[in-house]
């Protein structure tokens, strides 16, 4: 079956009522039939019927024996994290997410774990990365801001020869595009707040996994910490699910023309959107994914046009996050990528002439209309 | 203003731009901004959301402290306060605290070279032995989880600042209408949401209030790093449960107190564990810090076989875990609650076979009485 398909018929045909949509169990406890006995459910932090739709929603999605929602994609990540103990070390991706950066450098590094931060388009310097006491590889693809594409595929066959797990944020990606577990990952990692849930009204974050032990290990630390996604988010979630598809299609469409109308523009300097035949990642992303996605970063002169293009826009909103249906500008190096350094952020081109857009399903003429305004100060310009 | 009052007003409650007087439920995840400079006060909703800061403001205004943090579960706000602590830092426990927050020390953090001991808290002196030179903090709850054994907080409270710790209390059971500790020097209040402040079991949710600001940044810092944060709809959720404590927690105890007696009075019941009970040890230490024995009865059947014979026939308690909820819930800690405990710590500190935790809900208390002799009969 197809992931489109898949993703429409979460929850269909689960409900005893016969309802289409299934319902909220807005619960906390369960009753158990008889001394001894048990439905199943006993209490929702370790289990919720409408989180368990989401969470086998999910794992089939990605082609995974397990699923794992939590309250937010940072209360995903941490769960992952608490898998390892002190002295473990990891390798991750240089210009990841900087809410994964910060809870890495400023918590997990205080309990004893540490990391090595590379370039993972790089497969080499990945495999040099390694020590006899890595324990996981953590990878996003494309990354953010800078839309680098990592080879999947490489990176979990030297993982796996190594006897080290390997980690995909997919965010960027979604099952629709790529479904890292069949690339060989071990497990996948979302902000489901983005194009998973794609319409800016839930804080999210899913986990698939491929094998039932590292599954048992997961749901260990996800029943003992308690970092549960409420039943009414999980509804949320699954409702999103089900437009996957034609939103994705849309968003994808949208954020080719303009980053094909960036690409021609005087006022901007680069373009990184790996959906484009030019950049440096599209083959290795065609060759593992079904589409560039609709993240489009764009570098312009100096940092006063990059303010001038935030003040400026009108249809597009200036806000952090991205995924859902509303296009929205971010100005990484202030936003989403504060807790890094600047010298380390100005060296991977995190710099304050980058912006970083996310796409959504309005008209592309009218999200040209807008950029070109707040590029020129007329739209005629385009 | 009296805290049965200040439950319904804390001042925050009411929508400052319409005058709704309910919160209305924000389900944005990310805000507009109008400045590259300047954030508005809300950007993200793991780092603010005007519905949970509603709820955050009202609980830490409740139990006296300076910030409150609302998180996804009572677990997920526990672990996130032990998250503050470093490898090779030590935390003193009392032994019969909740089966999850034993678990997740014992099996998790320990992990992270966070080490913990479990004394009885009913004996400072114990306390005292089991501080180290690494210590950082005391984690405690009184009543204690299944036993209602009962701590003096200001004797904790004085430990605690003589040796510079920080006194962290699980506040769950009594909630802030009954005992109000960062009054008696506790630095750090935790709730499991879930129970009696949500009060309907019908969402799970942990708080967490702290005394000071420089705390109070640690956890924000904590809260939005990890982000194990409580959805808009199951804030709302929450606020609406707290507007109803004082009414539904008066009759909690009403009928908590006629069941106590009441099995005390049976031949089939061993003991009862229940701080109202004038034979309670802890009775004038509570009596002294709390305005109320709380909802919670524990009490021993004469035997195993007897007390799995009963938890087969009671009718009207739920049989089920968790507490706190209008119905009433009978639950089996050695099996429920406590499981996460080792079968060795749970027979040394009286968790055993023959004990059963019972949440009082605010059904008539002569029906639960009338269902529990059948189902002792």
């Amino acid at each position: 079956m197809k992931t489109s398909t898949m993703a429409v018929q979460i929850g269909v045909r689960r409900d005893a009522t016969g309802a289409m949509s299934f319902p909220i169990y807005q619960n906390a406890t369960f009753s158990h039939p008889a001394f001894g006995q048990s439905t199943g459910y006993d209490y929702s932090r370790s289990g919720n019927p409408t989180r368990k739709i989401l969470e086998e929603g999910i794992a089939q999605l990605d082609g995974g024996v397990r699923g794992f929602a939590y309250s937010s994609g940072m209360a995903a990540i941490t769960s992952l994290l608490l898998l390892f103990k002190q002295g473990d070390h990891l390798v991750v991706t240089e210009d990841l997410y900087g809410g994964t950066f910060r809870v890495i450098d400023k918590v997990f590094v205080k309990h004893g774990l540490s990391a090595t931060y590379v370039d993972t388009c790089d497969s080499n310097a990945v495999n040099r990365a390694i020590r006899e006491n890595t324990r996981a590889i953590l990878l996003e693809v494309p990354t953010n801001p800078l839309l680098k594409v990592a080879d999947v595929r490489k990176i979990s066959g030297i993982a796996r020869g190594r006897g080290v797990l390997t980690i995909v944020d997919n965010t960027f990606m979604t099952p629709y595009l790529m479904r890292p577990l069949d690339l060989g990952a071990d497990a996948v990692v979302y902000s489901a707040t983005k194009f998973i849930a794609g319409h800016n009204d839930v804080l999210a974050g899913l986990v698939t996994v491929k094998n039932e032990e590292l599954g048992n290990r997961i749901y260990f630390v996800q029943n003992s910490v308690g970092a549960v996604l409420g039943p009414q988010d999980c509804w949320l979630v699954i409702r999103g699910l089900k437009t996957l598809s034609v939103r994705i299609d849309r968003q994808l469409e949208n954020a080719r023309t303009i980053a094909e109308w960036l690409s021609r523009c005087a006022a901007v300097k680069k373009v990184y959107y790996p959906g484009l035949e030019t950049d440096p990642g599209h083959r290795l992303l065609k060759g593992q994914a079904r589409g560039g996605g609709a993240m489009v970063s764009f570098e312009v002169a100096d940092r006063g046009i990059a303010e001038a293009v935030l003040k400026k826009v009108r249809l597009i909103s200036f806000a952090e996050s991205l995924g859902g249906v509303e296009t929205l500008i971010t100005y990484p190096a202030f936003q989403t990528h504060s807790d890094m350094e600047p010298k380390e952020r100005e060296r991977m081109g995190i710099n304050d002439r980058l912006l970083r857009l996310s796409v959504g399903i309005e008209d592309a003429g009218d999200l040209l209309d807008d950029l070109c305004q707040a590029l020129y100060g007329v739209e005629e310009n385009r | 203003m009296k805290i049965g009052t200040k439950i319904l007003h804390t001042g925050n409650e009411i929508d400052p731009t319409t005058g709704a007087v309910s919160v209305p439920i924000f389900n944005a995840a990310t805000f507009r901004q109008t400045s590259v400079d300047a954030c508005g006060p809300y950007d993200y909703s793991r780092s603010g959301n005007p519905t949970r800061n509603a709820l955050e403001e009202i609980i830490a205004n409740l139990e006296g402290g300076v910030k409150g943090f609302a998180f996804s579960s009572g677990m997920a706000a526990i672990s996130s306060v032990f998250l503050l602590f470093s490898p090779g830092d030590h935390i003193v426990a009392c032994e019969d605290v909740y089966g999850g927050a034993y678990r997740v020390l014992n099996k998790l953090f320990s992990r992270l070279g966070i080490e913990s001991t479990f004394v009885d808290f009913t004996d400072i002196g114990k306390i005292r032995e089991a501080v180290r030179p690494n210590t950082r903090a005391l984690y405690l709850e009184t009543p204690s989880n299944p036993l209602l054994k009962i701590t003096d907080l200001r004797a904790v409270s004085t430990l605690a600042r003589e040796r510079g710790l920080l006194g962290i209390i699980d506040n769950t059971f009594m909630t802030p209408y009954l005992q109000r500790q960062i009054g008696y020097g506790m630095d750090i209040v935790i709730h499991s949401a879930t129970k009696y402040l949500g009060g309907h079991s019908d969402l799970v949710a942990g708080l967490a209030v702290a005394a000071d600001g420089k705390i109070a940044g640690q956890i924000k810092f904590i809260q939005n790093a990890f982000g194990a944060v409580l959805g808009p709809h199951d804030s709302w959720l929450l606020m609406r449960g707290i507007k109803t404590l004082k009414a539904r927690m008066d009759m909690h105890q009403r009928g908590a107190a006629k069941l106590a007696e009441w099995l005390q009075g049976r031949p089939e019941v061993k003991e009862v564990l229940f701080p109202g009970l004038s034979g309670h040890p802890g009775r004038a230490i509570h009596e002294s810090q709390a305005d109320g024995p709380g909802g919670i009865v524990s009490f021993r059947l004469q035997t195993e076989e007897m007390t799995k014979k009963f938890l087969g026939r009671v009718r009207l308690p739920v049989l089920g875990v968790s507490l706190g909820g209008v119905e009433s819930i009978i639950s089996y800690p050695v099996t429920m609650s406590h499981a996460g405990m080792h079968p060795d710590h749970r027979k040394r500190v009286g968790i055993t076979e023959d004990l059963v935790r019972l949440s009082v809900g605010i059904e008539d208390p002569d029906d639960l009485i009338e269902d529990l002799e059948s189902a002792l009969g």
